[in-house]
């Protein structure tokens, strides 16, 4: 097997309130391909999520153990650039939020809070992520208008299109479809499935039938702890663990 | 009593306690406007009293009061703006955020003659700028900043939660997302506060009364250093202190200061719904 992009080993995650969000969780992310998170609500996914690019930080009060490591290398040690981490891996949202401005303004903030400034580079890097994530051809024409005048399935591929202007290595996923139309989910769903020859996708499904449509690994979480990690067809088809073939046979949930 | 009989009565009561706010106001306003309307001319706006101010205009008065609010405007915009992004968006939750919290709505709270005596003694005697705009100003700017602060602060907290994640997921610093996110989306409800502040400012007497206003000055001032005669002030004076005055001045006089507090409520409310409409979310 290939070496580990993103390697979590003995994670664990309280919230202020002293509610344990995560229990002593490994997981190894290999390179490219689509790993799904899933599980009930509550059992810690988004949480899991948004510690793989230290958003985490944001919740005063939080304590994390164990560790994480990305390119072998610490992801909470102090030396690391969190502004750097988080353009390399990025994350979509449920909810899909534009920024307030253009779609031009939404698609180079990311760029210009690192610095670029060339308007070339700008421009290049924004074609790119729209046309990766599928959006190019319907707003080509009208860069400069409201990015919340488009539709709910055009913000969501434009959330998802403003990471990919930033280069990521690693994209996150935190239920990019819950707002949407099966047509739009349908285009979010292949815009992945062509991205995983480039990026490594991480994302939590927003059921178990688009975990199974989606993913070539997947890892079920439960109350916080991993249950069980292995690909599609082990986890779907087959799993091993009793909780796991309850859960996407859909007797609890 | 059934709840159909119940809700028309509610409903009565809460429209006649309204009526009995509104009214009166509506009456004041009515007073002045129509007692002062007939003092308005040109000549009142751009005239220094004369004849013991029994004749003349108020220009010395109005210009006062525009330096003042002015004045006040650029020591309180930084201060009270910085205040205000420091506690909404990195003071953590402690003991020292609440004391500070609580201080401000007590400074809120504390009566205008206070500022006008601890502007005296601060900037006037201690840091011995006299009796002076300058010395006004402060102490119209200090008096305004719990406002400010306040204002700024819900205003700043009131900016959605999602667009600060967005904007550090996307690798955006804390300051960045404060500067490229928080002020602008937040910036219509803190002018707004700041208006409102300032037109409280402009409409004070007792904080310039021992700080900066003169009771009549040949000449206008000729810098910050200077004192200067203010409306508020000046309509006062009229009205207590000059006998034989006509009661048509000073009505005009506290029309003007009337339309220049209104002024600024306007404007207020015109900058909210301009930028409320550039920036939807």
């Amino acid at each position: 097997m290939a070496k580990p992009i993103l390697s979590i080993q003995d994670l664990s995650f309280l919230f202020p309130d002293g509610t344990q969000a995560l229990d002593h969780i490994d997981l190894d992310v290999q390179p490219n391909g689509i790993l799904v998170i899933f599980g009930p609500s509550r059992s810690g996914k988004t949480t899991l999520l948004r510690l793989l690019n230290r958003l985490s930080d944001q919740i005063e009060g939080a304590q994390h153990e164990g560790t994480i490591t990305f390119h072998d290398r610490d992801i909470f040690a102090r030396d690391v650039d969190v502004t750097r981490l988080r353009r390399q891996i990025s994350m979509v949202f449920a909810v899909p939020t534009p920024l307030p401005g253009t779609i031009f303004d939404n698609m180079s903030y990311g760029l210009k809070m690192a610095g670029e400034r060339d308007r070339d580079i700008l421009e290049e890097r924004i074609e790119l992520g729209l046309r990766q994530a599928a959006l190019w051809e319907e707003v080509k024409d009208r860069l400069d208008s409201s990015a919340f005048a488009l539709s709910g399935g055009q913000k969501q591929r434009l959330c998802l299109a403003r990471c990919l202007a930033l280069k990521p290595e690693v994209i996150l996923l935190d239920n990019p479809t819950s707002g949407l139309d099966p047509i739009s989910t349908t285009i979010v769903e292949q815009s992945l499935s062509e991205l995983k020859e480039q990026y490594t996708i991480i994302m939590v499904p927003h059921s178990v039938q688009q975990a199974a449509r989606v993913a070539d690994r997947a890892a079920f979480l439960l109350d916080g702890k991993l249950v069980e990690v292995g690909n599609r067809a082990e986890m779907f088809i087959n799993p091993t663990d009793k909780q796991t073939e309850a859960y996407i046979t859909g007797r609890f949930g | 009593m059934s709840p159909q009989r119940t809700e028309k009565i509610g409903k009565a009561t809460a429209a006649m306690v309204t009526a009995l706010v509104v009214i009166p106001i509506v009456l004041v306003i009515a007073f002045i406007v129509v007692n002062g309307i007939q003092a308005l001319s040109w000549e009142f706006l751009s005239q220094p009293p004369s004849n013991g101010m029994t004749e003349g205009g108020i220009w010395p008065a109005i210009l006062g009061t525009f330096l003042l609010t002015i004045g006040a405007a650029i020591a309180v915009l930084p201060l009270g703006i910085g205040a205000a992004i420091y506690l909404a968006e990195y003071a953590g939750d402690n003991w020292l955020t609440r004391t500070i919290h609580s201080a401000i709505i007590n400074l809120a709270g504390i009566p205008s003659i206070v500022y006008g005596l601890f502007g005296l003694g601060a900037f006037v005697l201690f840091f011995n700028m006299g009796t002076s705009i300058l010395a006004g100003a402060l102490t119209l700017a200090l008096m305004t900043l719990p406002i400010i602060i306040s204002t700024a602060e819900e205003a700043i907290l009131a900016v959605p939660q999602e667009f600060r994640t967005v904007s550090l997921s996307l690798g955006a610093t804390h300051w960045q997302t404060v500067r490229h996110q928080v002020l602008p989306n937040a910036l219509p409800g803190i002018i707004t506060g700041v208006i409102l502040g300032l037109a409280r400012a402009a409409g004070e007497t007792a904080p310039i009364l021992f700080t900066v206003a003169a009771f009549y000055l040949p000449q206008l001032p000729k810098s910050v250093f200077d004192q200067t005669m203010a409306l508020p002030y000046h309509l006062f004076v009229i009205s207590t202190q000059v006998p034989g005055m006509p009661l048509q001045i000073q009505y005009g006089t506290a029309l003007v200061l009337l339309i220049i507090v209104l002024f600024f409520v306007v404007i207020a409310a015109v900058m909210r719904s301009i930028m409320r409409r550039r920036r939807e979310w």
